[in-house]
């Protein structure tokens, strides 16, 4: 470093503490064990996430909501040079960040990291898939096409099952009693602004979470001494290994946007049937055919009701499983938890399953 | 740490340097073409409009359908391409038709008829209304003027 360059980050660090952000930086480390592959699910769930954030301003820049929807996505699809590839990418990287943030939530429940002091980063990451999903569910709507339009239909009929309240909610959502043009100006204001408002700083949150408490090991490696147990340095090691997961992804997502590109289906229209085969997307498959089966064994409006109360059930006790699953060792609780974790895992993929069996 | 950097190259074959620096050097130029190759798209979809306006001002000849009926001492304001034009029929009966785009700042200037003058609000400027002469304040150039054709069905913009 020369004097200058070493005056100007004396500077620097006076006012900013680089000093102590590189002694903390160099502290850090990251275990490595046979389960370590797993660690990079978050990392690439963050990824996808910023490119979420770049292509959306990118599309943001010719998307008109409101009644000029349809004609903007078919604009940007078919007039704007390679406005297809952004679109294709936007919409390939939002399934593809379900998907990791989905292997990132069953890696740490299997692997227990959920369990003391790790509760707050369980919840926070529960409550920002959460948002995921209404991520998810709010854009499917906006480019306004035959699909988006009956999944958005078909989607706000759920709430219209609870009792009382239900009518109002989904009328609040809809903007009014039918899916119109109101409909895409408020889900656009969701998903542009509100959401990523709540997503953002919670985003933070984890990830500081992650910072404070390092990252957890499964309980087989933390019943080992700590001299059989391995660690590497977080900066450079495992930060390279993980910059190199982003540049797997990002490869993955090019190769998948460009080949695959995302379809536009005709513009929606209210006059016209729903077209055959129709279904939701892969990551509402499962509660949706779930809700279909029990509304087989219980018909009508008991049987939605019963299923929107089972669902819910199972989702709160999967969210609260930091304070029923608490032992450090592995006792009956804790298999229990991991009984129940498998119950879930194999629900999801049958329920999954069946639902794409039967459409077709 | 520089001087243990400074050890380890010595320390090494001078074969050995050459093939790192070669591989560093391909890495930077894989790393620069892949950025490029990110780059390119994103570059070509903002550039969208651009590209679409380009093809617009290549525009070298306009109609305007049913303008033949414009009253003496009145305006016609339309787009040549992308550009405001206007169209005047003086109260003596000429045509004339003007780029509409002042040559100081680019603000939209306005024809007024009572002293036959074109005048921009912006900052003053004053051209003449047949020639597009620039007659007073900071214009620096005169107006594009263009070639007009009257007939039955409208009137014939086209560059001259």
């Amino acid at each position: 470093m020369t004097a200058k360059t070493a005056s100007i980050y004396d500077w620097i660090d006076e006012r900013l503490g680089l000093t102590e952000l590189a002694a903390f930086a160099r502290h850090k480390t990251v275990p490595v064990h046979s389960q370590s592959f797993w660690y990079y699910w978050g990392g690439i769930s963050l990824f996808l996430f910023l490119v979420q954030c770049f292509t959306g301003v990118l599309l943001l820049v010719y998307y008109r909501p409101g009644a000029e929807a349809y004609e903007s996505v078919r604009q940007i699809t078919f007039v704007m040079h390679f406005g297809w590839l952004i679109r294709s990418a936007h919409a390939w990287s939002a399934n593809l960040m379900i998907l990791a943030i989905l292997v990132h939530m069953f890696s740490v429940y299997f692997m227990k990291a959920y369990r003391k002091p790790r509760e707050f980063g369980w919840l926070s990451g529960m409550a920002l898939l959460g948002i995921a999903s209404v991520f998810g569910f709010s854009g499917y709507l906006l480019p306004m096409d035959e699909l988006s339009y009956f999944a958005t239909k078909v989607g706000l009929q759920i709430p219209m099952a609870i009792p009382f309240v239900g009518p109002v909610i989904a009328n609040m959502l809809r903007g009014g009693p039918e899916v119109s043009e109101f409909t895409v100006q408020r889900f656009f204001a969701l998903h542009v602004v509100v959401l990523p408002a709540l997503f953002l700083p919670l985003l933070g949150f984890h990830l500081w979470l992650v910072q404070r408490h390092g990252n957890a090991s499964p309980p087989s490696e933390e019943a080992k001494p700590a001299s059989e147990r391995k660690n590497i340095p977080f900066l450079p090691n495992f930060l390279r290994k993980d910059l190199a997961m982003w540049l797997i992804s990002l490869n993955i997502l090019a190769l998948l946007a460009s080949v695959f590109p995302w379809a536009l289906g005709k513009q929606a229209d209210s006059l016209v049937p729903a077209p055959a085969g129709i279904h939701p997307e892969w990551y509402f498959m499962s509660p949706f055919e779930m809700l279909k089966l029990l509304g087989a064994v219980l018909p009508g409006e008991s049987g939605e009701i019963a299923g929107i109360l089972l669902f819910t059930l199972g989702i709160v006790l999967w969210i609260l499983i930091p304070f029923y699953d608490t032992n450090k060792e592995s006792g009956q609780r804790a298999r229990a938890a991991h009984y129940f974790g498998l119950l879930a895992v194999f629900a999801l993929l049958a329920t999954t399953a069946i639902g794409y069996w039967t459409i077709r | 740490m520089s001087e243990e950097t400074n050890l380890g190259i010595l320390a090494e074959e001078p074969g050995e340097q050459n093939t790192r620096r070669a591989f560093l050097a391909a890495a930077a130029a894989a790393g620069l073409c892949y950025t490029a190759a990110l780059a390119y798209p994103i570059y070509r979809y903002l550039a969208s409009p651009e590209e679409m306006a380009l093809s617009a001002t290549a525009v070298t000849e306009v109609t305007l359908k049913e303008a033949q009926k414009l009253p003496l001492a009145s305006v016609l304001m339309f787009k040549f391409g992308t550009a405001p034009a206007m169209l005047i029929h003086h109260e003596d009966g000429r045509w004339v038709a003007l780029s509409a785009v002042c040559s100081h700042l680019g603000c939209t200037v306005q024809y007024e008829p009572q002293a036959d003058r074109i005048h921009c609000a912006c900052h003053g400027g004053v051209y003449n209304a047949y020639t597009g002469a620039n007659v007073s304040g900071p214009p620096p150039k005169p107006l594009t003027l263009f070639k007009v054709a009257v007939n039955d069905a409208g009137v014939e913009v086209s560059r001259s």
